[in-house]
């Protein structure tokens, strides 16, 4: 392009950065979210506190509860996903699915009862985990997007770092009281260059877990598109066993998963039995990762019918296939402990921040002069930024009040949810319009600090548990997720009287009498120099963006 | 695209400039990642599975780097005319490694 190689990519930067920054944000968020998705499903299910965990012993008969149930109802299903009971989801998760694109089937039982449980239905921490790589959408349509979206990201990254100049230098540069595009540009360069490593490795990680459906052309041609022969070749899964459509006894599953509990010390994580009662039926026994920053589950696989063992994986990958677990596995964190993963939560949150002040700078860096209107993208702009910087917390806030407010027996209560998320966020993105745009700003971002404080108010009015309510002898996650709510709040309370702050005294004192105040205000977000001529008041129209 | 004036007539040759490089980009660019990945997979001195890994490990940075390279070039005749020889010779490259068999059976 025009200009040096820096100019140009300062231009890449720029425009790759807008296009796709509303979907990362909201990728960013819910992925960072998704850290603590075993957490989130633990505080949405209250009642399970109630549960005390299962013994080692009595998981062979939880699965065999499991199967009653499934043989009774999801007999057509191609293959069933048994979830163990575990410490804290002492239940049997069960999953099917009848053909692809259908929507699976899912229910909780009590392990002890093989009973179907009185939970409150909700897709808990599971929903904002699928949205950060799915956004709610037919699954390979939201998973294209998200990867287009990644790709474009880690293209903002790399023309980023070459823009800067002076990475080094502005590593400590912080000017908060200049002019806001200033502080601004250094609040993006602050979150984007002091977790720099983390935000290249996440991205591109992001990228590799879905590698073979972004690019399936190493398979096509090595494997002439037999993905299942390459994934068990490199020793990621079980080999797979085509359906042989001839009915046979299928064996208990209770031996099974008591030889599977003996042979491995990690948690036995899920069982999956495919073609229930055909003669190749296949019975896989999935363990959590051993401790290691791999994304390597050991597995055995069983005869469905014989309950003998077909196949045992464990480790032992090669060297480019350690790499790509490796990639998966720093993606989880799944090996992360309390204050690794309290890292990675703040990088997340750091990335969300990049992302924000990024297309804030966008629109700083275009407003127009006192006496011009601003043009239809700027005004574009300005409204998706605070539908996704301001909606996109105000949704997640909703869905978590909603799992403590909606009635606990409400039918497709679980869908309820949801609509309560994207309720939340069409409006914190509709209701904007009609204000001026600086104080659109500060209410949404002062609705999600009250949202916030909200569900932690409705958590200690709606859970009798609660620790607060019980002198501290309920479940301490109860306190660290209405902590972080909090403190959640706190920060977007923070930010609202930031919004007000870049305000001059002077100015504000002026606004004040001005017939129409949002006129002054929104002068005085103009970029640098700040000081310099204020415009007559009543120039410039309350933007309505 | 050259030096703008800022007139109407350069603001349009640019913007074609602009469209042509993000097309390039975007569709040439993940043609040569993918042809690279496919050629790559059959051509690696390793075993199957870890050449097709490997291969698909890289495909990203190399579908990044022609991006860059893309706009990063001063001329798009230029980038197309170097995006096209990439892909030809690997498509050769190609041809050759895995053989005709692997067109006839058909991508998904």
């Amino acid at each position: 392009m025009k200009g040096s190689f820096r100019q140009s990519m300062a231009w890449l930067h720029t425009w790759a950065g807008l296009v796709v920054g509303w979907v990362l944000f909201a990728v960013f968020v819910t992925g960072t979210a998704s850290y603590y998705r075993a957490d989130i499903s633990r505080w949405m299910r209250p009642e399970l506190t109630k549960v005390s965990p299962l013994t080692h012993a009595e998981l062979p008969a939880a699965a065999e509860r499991a199967v009653a149930y499934l043989e009774k109802h999801a007999s057509e299903a191609r293959t069933w996903f048994i979830g163990l009971p575990h410490g804290d989801e002492p239940v049997l998760d069960l999953f099917w699915r009848i053909r692809p694109g259908a929507p699976p089937g899912h229910v909780i039982l009590d392990a002890r009862t093989g009973a179907e449980m009185a939970l409150r239905k909700t897709m808990a921490g599971d929903f904002l985990y699928r949205f950060h790589f799915e956004l709610h959408l037919p699954p390979i349509w939201g998973r294209w997007i998200v990867g287009i979206c990644a790709m474009i990201m880690l293209v903002a990254l790399i023309s980023g770092i070459i823009t800067h100049k002076r990475i080094f230098s502005d590593f400590f540069t912080f000017r908060r009281d200049k002019a806001p595009r200033r502080s601004f540009l250094d609040a993006h360069n602050v979150t984007g260059v002091l977790a720099l490593p983390y935000h290249l490795m996440i991205t591109y990680t992001g990228i590799v877990t879905l590698s073979m459906m972004y690019m399936p052309w190493g398979v096509t041609t090595a494997y002439r598109g037999d993905s299942q022969a390459y994934f068990s070749e490199a020793g990621f899964v079980t080999k797979s066993r085509p359906v042989a459509n001839r009915p046979a006894p299928p064996a208990p599953i209770g031996p099974m998963v008591e030889r599977a509990l003996a042979t491995f010390p990690e948690r036995l994580g899920r069982v999956s039995i495919a073609h229930h009662g055909d003669a190749h039926a296949t019975v896989i026994a999935a363990f959590e990762e051993p401790h290691g920053l791999s994304h390597e589950h050991p597995q055995i696989a069983f005869d469905g019918v014989t309950g003998a063992v077909l196949e045992v994986v464990n480790g032992g990958l090669k060297p480019a296939a350690k790499t790509f677990s490796t990639m998966v596995g720093l993606h989880e964190a799944h090996f992360a402990g309390p204050t690794l993963r309290l890292l990675f939560f703040l990088c997340g949150v750091m990335g969300s921040a990049m992302v924000a002040t990024g297309l804030v700078l966008w629109t700083l860096a275009r407003l127009p002069k006192a006496n011009e209107r601003p043009f239809f993208g700027l005004r574009l702009v300005q409204a998706l930024n605070i539908a996704s910087v301001a909606g996109l917390p105000a949704a997640v806030a909703t869905y978590f009040l909603a799992n403590r407010l909606l009635p606990p027996d409400l039918a497709g209560r679980s869908d309820w949810e949801i609509r309560a998320f994207f309720a939340a966020w069409i409006a914190a993105a509709l209701i904007p319009l009609a204000r001026p745009h600086r104080r659109a700003w500060s209410e949404m971002l002062g609705l999600v600090a009250g949202l916030c404080l909200a569900v932690v108010l409705a958590d200690i009015a709606t859970v009798e548990t609660h620790p607060l309510r019980r002198l501290g002898a309920g479940e301490a996650l109860f306190l660290w997720f209405d902590g972080a709510l909090l403190a959640m709040a706190c920060l977007f309370a923070v930010a609202v009287r930031k919004v007000a702050r870049y305000q001059a005294p002077s100015r504000a004192e002026r606004s004040r009498e001005a017939p129409r105040p949002s006129a002054a205000v929104r002068s005085s977000e103009r970029p640098a120099p700040l000081h310099a001529a204020p415009p007559p008041l009543a120039a410039a129209e309350p933007e309505r963006a | 695209m050259s030096t703008s004036k800022g007139s109407a007539g350069t603001g349009l040759v640019e913007r074609a400039g602009i469209f042509a490089r993000i097309v390039l980009a975007t569709g040439g660019g993940y043609a040569v990642a993918a042809l690279a990945t496919a050629l790559l997979s059959v051509t690696l001195p390793l075993e199957r599975s870890e050449a097709v890994t490997t291969a698909t490990l890289l495909s990203f940075a190399i579908l990044a780097g022609v991006v860059v390279l893309v706009f990063a070039l001063h001329s798009v005749p230029r980038a197309a005319g170097i995006l096209f020889g990439a892909i030809l010779v690997m498509g050769l490259g190609l041809w050759l490694a895995a053989g005709p068999g692997l067109f006839v059976g058909g991508a998904p």
